[in-house]
């Protein structure tokens, strides 16, 4: 079953990776960043390896976002994000994993869960079963 | 590639690698040789012609491989050479590897193997289908939907699996065969439904699992042809099949059993499954598979929908409660209760699984109280149903279907 894992996060300023940029992060030791790094370079190899991980992009800086919306046939675009929040979709990954256990385990060990939150959903599949 | 290259390459894939197994024990290089043995006779066999024996040929290019492979291994180890090079291939190849039984032999001793308990479920798939199937990697990876590069990591990974679990190419202890063979034969269930779900678009290849669970059940049929429950799975993998035609509609949408253009099955499957259950039912210890494979050939004996014989029916679901109890064998069993006794019967038996944590959120459950309140009349609670069962699954088609429902419904 394959997962979006989408990395919500409200970084002081826009930079990968999202979670070192965020202010509880800002204010920690150096160490504990380093230790944090580790961790979440440690997961992506986990997941690698396993054959789990399918994809992931890390995505711009919100200000680059461009919304489109088309009214009465007259397409407008605008800067900016369509929701308006404090916490932006700052990049996702698509596991595929035996259960919802096993990708909620990956979403909670992504360090950015500790400061805004990570959501796992599941990816529509285009096979169905006789009913 | 030529269909009858293909064919052969992919019947000779596990008697090579059982005749580098017997000179090498290390599984994971063999494996490896063994693939690219495949792969160059793909290439160079449709343009050349076909060697004389091509059995021979490919042990002695994979063996060629393997010395090589090995010897980069040890290079890399910085331990000293001393792997033997240039074994003459007729020596690597049992005796009478072409015509006898032992190569068939191996191939089941292969499949042991791969689906070692010690093993998960996704590992012994991928290895089953590489090792024994003669697939390779992206193929694999185009019928799993996910890049060749994960599925490359997933072979990687199972076969360091084979190595940790102590797993060998020799045959089980006798004590340990039965339950063996059980997880063969679940391996190639879980391989068939692979294909068997795909309905259309971008996983219509996906099909090709549900001819190679076929094809390899039949391998070992062949070989166990006194196992009940291994001809039950190929009845059952059969009667199953022969349904795809009538299955989806044209636009890719799920048809349910009883709307299904039976004149669209597929006769000479069902033909082929009836007369093997039938056989087998009457000689065999009855087991799980055949009791599926039973009520898969009463469907098909059932000119139309409504000659389906649903008494019968029932006392196989029973049967089956008793010999492998599942949720989805209670779902079952609920339908046809209630084309017996009426929808409030079967709804009954539902109360069960509503009332466990564990299967309460199953949209399968939802769409099976859905169907069941939709005969008992209550249009409103059985919409709702179809509406739930709608929210939880995670199927384009079947969301499809069960909005179509719940709107028929709503009308």
């Amino acid at each position: 079953m394959k997962y979006l894992i989408m990395i919500y996060s409200n970084p002081k300023s826009w930079g990968h990776p999202i979670f070192l940029r965020t202010p509880e992060a800002l204010a920690m030791s150096g160490e504990a960043r380093e230790e944090m790094g580790r961790e979440f370079g440690e997961l992506l190899r986990e997941i690698t390896e396993s054959g789990e991980l399918v994809g992931g992009e890390a995505l711009a800086d919100p200000a680059q976002v461009r919304t489109v919306r088309v009214r009465d046939g007259v397409p407008a675009a605008t800067d900016g994000p369509y929701l308006e929040s404090k916490e932006h979709l700052a990049g996702y990954f698509v596991v595929d994993c035996e259960s919802v256990e096993r990708a909620t385990e990956i979403a909670g060990r992504f360090p950015d869960a500790r400061f805004a939150a990570v959501e796992v959903r599941p990816i529509m599949g285009t096979s169905g079963q006789e009913m | 590639m030529d269909g009858r290259v293909e064919d052969l390459l992919r019947r000779s894939a596990p008697r090579v690698l059982a005749a580098l197994l017997r000179r090498y024990r290390n599984f994971e290089t063999a494996e490896d040789a063994v693939q690219e043995a495949l792969l160059a006779a793909a290439t160079q066999w449709p343009r050349d012609g076909v060697p004389d024996s091509p059995l021979n040929w490919l042990v002695t290019v994979a063996s060629r491989r393997m010395t090589d492979l090995l010897r980069s291994e040890l290079a890399s180890r910085r331990r000293e050479d001393r792997i033997a090079a240039g074994i003459p291939a007729d020596a690597l190849v049992a005796p009478a590897a072409d015509a006898g039984t032992s190569g068939e032999d191996d191939t089941l001793t292969l499949l042991l193997l791969c689906c070692h308990p010690g093993l998960t479920p996704s590992s012994q798939i991928v290895l089953t289908l590489r090792a024994v199937g003669g697939l390779t990697t992206a193929e694999i990876a185009h019928a799993f939907l996910v890049p060749e590069k994960t599925m490359a990591q997933r072979v990687t990974r199972a076969k360091q699996r084979v190595k940790a679990a102590g797993a060998r190419f020799e045959p089980p202890p006798e004590a340990d065969r039965a339950e063996r063979l059980r997880s063969v034969l679940h391996v190639l269930y879980l391989i068939f439904n692979e294909g068997y779900t795909a309905s259309s678009g971008p996983e219509l290849h996906r099909a090709e699992l549900t001819a190679e669970a076929i094809r390899l059940t039949r391998t070992v049929h062949a070989l166990l042809p006194g196992d009940g429950e291994v001809a039950g799975l190929l009845a059952l993998m059969l009667l199953t099949d022969a349904r795809r035609p009538a299955r989806t509609g044209p636009e890719g949408d799920l048809v349910p059993l009883v709307d299904q253009d039976r004149g669209r099955w597929h006769r000479e499957s069902l033909d082929e499954g009836i007369a093997l259950i039938t056989r087998t039912l009457a000689t065999a210890r009855i087991g799980p598979y055949q009791v599926q494979a039973a009520i898969a050939a009463v469907h098909a004996e059932a000119a139309r929908a409504e000659d389906t014989d649903w008494t019968q029916i029932v006392g196989l679901y029973q049967l089956l409660e008793r010999l492998d109890p599942s949720p989805m064998v209670t779902l079952n069993h609920a339908v046809a209760v209630a084309m017996v006794h009426g929808p409030r019967a079967g709804l009954a038996l539902l109360d069960p699984l509503a009332a466990d944590d564990r299967t309460a959120r199953h949209h399968r459950l939802h769409a099976v109280r859905a169907h069941l309140l939709e005969q008992a009349g209550e249009r409103d609670a059985a919409e709702q149903e179809y509406r739930s069962a709608a929210r939880l699954t995670t199927s384009l088609p079947e969301q499809r279907y069960l909005h179509a429902r719940a709107d028929g419904l709503a009308r």
